[in-house]
């Protein structure tokens, strides 16, 4: 159980102008700005649950999972998890907790992964057996039997992080913060690290906070979604609300033969180019099925698809309507 | 402590991937030392005192300060290189994980090339051994254990002073290493070679002498005073307000961090 109440944090950035003068200025005399990187943030994540957490970049993602990890120490609010206050009972607090940074490596660049792996089982204290269960399993799963024993810095991108994930599970945390993990990763990769990271919230009850700006990530992953801008919660509530808040117009492509396109009321021809069209539907008044048999009982239709918002576009919208 | 050796042979297996770096830095450590040493023994063949004190034992002293300040590089590296592990990033990584910061830091960087240096010290010592006058009973040997160990310690200290420096300045300070490296350097002379005013600075606010000068008085037989071999234990006083300062810098990482 994860529970932030009203957690404020500020950080002083020294600022200067630009030009020699004014280094030399700003060696005697600092000014600073404040910067409100969390204001008033407040949720509540319970057992086994997964989110997204989303936002542009400066929106304070980053330093949220760090408070709750423990590693900063915010102004003010409060923030119980499992029954801790993490940056006053670190210790014991980090035991429950997994992080993977995706910018960073935890492994050590120059020794085989599987040693890595043993150094990590002793620093937490991990039993031997549990150990050898939770990794043989965590190998099945990532499929990465064949690189454990290389060195992590002669590893691609995509197989390192695959170990990343399994050295911050190995200690079989409760709670799993997922700083971007599919940043860079090829198709395959994601698509590897996703039905991971399904698998492991399913089957372990494993705690998911997840912050990405790959919107697929969130579609595959994440029924609920948080979304933050300049320091503040925006938006929590599920996809799908997200989705039909947002969605009320799709989208029909059509190839068809025939003579001018038939539109009845409620449908707008974005784009008609003789044989090639786009019409939007408005879906609060007009269902996709209507429309195509309207469609297609005026023109022979040889192809037909239909398309809606995208998950990005709907955060783009979202992102123009808070302006942030 | 079992962790530790585990760390230990982690990093050694780390550092062995590259053996040409790690043979030419600890051969570039041991020339580095050399030429000190070469510098020393050029002085004496000009003067054969130097404020009263004769090359064997100038070369003793040496050896003792860079023995401890060597075998402190090596272990203690992970403090001396702070700046980089909060630049990567890399001490959020520490924060996360269950073991204390301090270990953690220590276990982060173990610099196995310092050898050169150690045995550097090693040969100047077992040459000046029996070059001097010193009657080696139980006394001396110990007086000799206890200098390294209190140097260890106040090196060490140092060295958590200049990370909890970093703390603030987010680069190294320059000026530090004039008490680091510098103080292996001026350490080769007994201080009192350097004036009332430095040595009551180096007994007092950096406790250099308390390892290096006292003792060595009673080592050579300068003074009948047995208790000057004890003072290297106020060496580990000198670690507490560094550690705490460390602390201190910690917790404003804690409420700045990014």
């Amino acid at each position: 159980m994860i529970e932030l109440k009203n957690i404020n944090k500020t950080f002083k950035v020294a600022k200067r102008n630009a030009g020699f003068s004014e280094a030399v200025k700003a060696l005697f005399k600092k000014e600073y700005t404040y910067i409100h990187a969390l204001q008033d943030v407040s949720f509540t994540i319970g057992d086994g649950e997964m989110v997204g957490y989303i936002g542009p970049n400066g929106a304070g993602k980053s330093s949220t999972i760090k408070i709750m990890s423990g590693i900063l120490t915010p102004d003010s609010g409060e923030c119980i998890i499992n029954g801790r206050t993490p940056w006053k009972d670190r210790i014991s607090h980090v035991k429950d907790i997994g992080v993977v940074f995706g910018q960073r490596s935890q492994l050590w660049w120059d020794v085989p992964v599987i040693d890595s792996f043993e150094l990590i089982r002793d620093i937490y204290k991990v039993e031997d057996t549990e150990y050898k269960k939770t990794l043989s399993r965590l190998i099945e799963l990532l499929n990465i039997s064949e690189i454990v024993r290389t060195p992590a810095r002669q590893l691609s991108l995509g197989q390192r992080m695959r170990c990343e994930i399994a050295a911050s599970l190995l200690h079989g945390p409760k709670i799993l913060f997922l700083d971007e993990p599919t940043i860079g990763l090829d198709a395959v990769s994601k698509i590897a690290v996703r039905e991971f990271i399904k698998t492991i919230n399913r089957e372990n009850k494993t705690t998911v906070i997840l912050t990405t700006h790959d919107m697929q990530d969130i579609e595959a992953l994440t029924e609920r979604i948080l979304m933050i801008g300049k320091g503040r919660i925006l938006l929590d509530g599920s996809l799908t609300e997200l989705k039909t808040r947002n969605s009320t117009h799709k989208t029909l492509t059509v190839d068809y033969s025939g003579e001018k396109l038939p539109v009845s009321e409620h449908m707008t021809v974005a784009k008609d180019m003789g044989g090639h069209a786009e019409i939007i539907i408005d879906t609060a008044f007009l269902t996709v099925s209507q429309a195509i048999s309207h469609i297609s009982s005026m023109v022979e239709v040889k192809d037909i698809s239909v398309t809606g918002e995208t998950v990005d576009e709907m955060v783009v919208s979202l992102y123009k309507e808070f302006e942030i | 402590m079992k962790l530790y050796f585990k760390y230990v042979s982690m990093l050694l297996k780390s550092q062995m991937q590259y053996k040409a770096s790690f043979i030419m830095t600890a051969l570039g450590q041991f020339l580095v030392s050399f030429t000190a040493f070469l510098g020393v023994y050029f002085m004496f063949s000009r003067f054969h005192f130097v404020n009263g004190f004769a090359f064997s034992e100038i070369l003793i002293c040496f050896s003792i300060v860079l023995m401890a300040f060597s075998i402190t590089e090596c272990f203690v590296r992970g403090f001396d290189v702070f700046p980089r592990l909060i630049q990567s990033g890399n001490l959020d990584r520490i924060l996360v994980r269950p073991r204390g910061e301090i270990f953690q830091v220590l276990t982060s960087n173990i610099d196995f090339s310092r050898v050169g240096r150690l045995l550097q010290s090693i040969l100047m010592l077992a040459y000046a051994i029996p070059k001097s006058e010193i009657v080696w009973t139980f006394d001396k040997i110990m007086t000799v254990v206890l200098m390294l160990i209190g140097g260890m310690a106040v090196f060490a200290s140092l060295f958590v002073l200049y990370a909890g420096i970093s703390f603030f300045t987010i680069e190294g300070l320059e000026f530090m290493n004039i008490f680091t490296d510098g103080s292996r350097e001026f350490g080769k002379y007994p201080l009192s070679i350097y004036g009332e005013g430095v040595l009551k600075f180096l007994t007092y606010v950096i406790p250099i002498a308390l390892f290096q000068y006292y003792p060595f008085l009673y080592l050579i037989g300068r003074s009948d005073n047995i208790g000057l071999i004890f003072l290297p234990f106020l060496g580990f006083v000198f670690m507490i307000p560094c550690y705490c300062f460390f602390k201190f810098g910690l917790r404003k990482y804690k409420s700045t961090g990014s």
